[in-house]
């Protein structure tokens, strides 16, 4: 099936809120094998000079992926998500992540190129605070490998 | 974890010290649970190996969390990782061993920038193949 490219300039909806907890962020941490007590321990993390626990860099990929998973998924786009493996990241942070944290992602689908047999599609999510704050910009491409 | 590195206490060449981490089946299904990322290819062989992968494969952020890991242990608790990104140039298997795989990650300051920030250049390998190009962090430094 054909990637839809009239997609490409799609900005999606904003998600629905999502509250960064530090229970969340210590499986996070476990999961990735990472012992640093600032994900885990509100006195470390304040030593550190963070208000409270803080997420691990790559955390961000779980609040991305909930609003681009969506984009991502929209039928009309026409993605085999079995054929995708990721090509690039990147993370641009106003400050870390941090317990307490009520976010949303907003999903801008900015490119779609053949690579070879491949497809490339490229997203840029931003996630502020409920308030407007920006927290991080999170740009991802991502591989449709050909059949 | 080596303590706090200052922004004055490095320069550009400075080496990090390079580490090994494991990845095993293990990792990854606790992974695909933490991050919400089920795709099969990340913990089932027989649909993996479907679509033409040698065997199931790390999520490239779990190998990108390795390199994250290895600068901010490396930078100390007080230093904030400002920009990271990472190009997946090829694919970590993960055998169904009780030793699974491991991912080298070594690096370097690559400069040192303006408000006490430092770019950092990252190489990671697996199996003797890079599986992060183009990897860098920026950090800002107490």
């Amino acid at each position: 099936m054909a990637i839809n490219r009239d997609y490409v300039g799609r900005v999606f909806g904003v998600s629905e809120p999502y509250e960064v907890s530090r229970v969340k962020i210590a499986e996070f941490a476990d999961a990735i094998g990472d012992a640093n007590p600032v994900y885990r321990d509100k006195a470390a993390a304040q030593a550190a000079g963070h208000s409270d626990v803080i997420a691990p860099p790559t955390f961000a990929i779980v609040i991305s992926m909930a609003g681009s998973g969506a984009a991502l998924g929209d039928p009309g786009l026409g993605l085999n998500y079995a054929m995708v493996v990721h090509g690039e990241q990147r993370f641009s942070y106003s400050r870390p992540i941090t317990a307490g944290d009520v976010v949303t992602a907003q999903v801008t689908l900015t490119d779609i190129r053949d690579a070879g047999r491949n497809v490339m599609l490229t997203t840029s999510t931003e996630i502020k605070t409920v308030a407007g704050e920006h927290v991080c910009t999170a740009v991802s491409t991502i591989v449709e490998r050909g059949a | 974890m080596s303590g706090q590195i200052t922004y004055a206490g490095v320069e550009a060449g400075t080496e990090l010290p390079a580490a090994s981490y494991p990845v095993t089946r293990l990792s990854l299904v606790k992974y695909c649970g933490a991050s919400g990322d089920f795709n099969f290819i990340h913990w089932n062989e027989r649909v993996a190996k479907a679509v033409g992968l040698p065997d199931v494969i790390a999520h490239g952020m779990f190998t990108m969390a390795q390199a994250g890991r290895f600068v901010t242990d490396w930078a100390g608790p007080r230093a904030t990782v400002v920009e990271f990104g990472v190009r997946f140039s090829s694919m970590v298997v993960v055998p169904d061993q009780d030793n699974g795989a491991s991912i080298e990650v070594s690096g370097h300051v690559e400069e040192k920038l303006p408000d006490n920030r430092v770019a950092i250049a990252l190489t990671a390998r697996a199996a003797d193949t890079k599986v992060l190009t183009r990897a860098r962090a920026v950090v800002r430094l107490p």
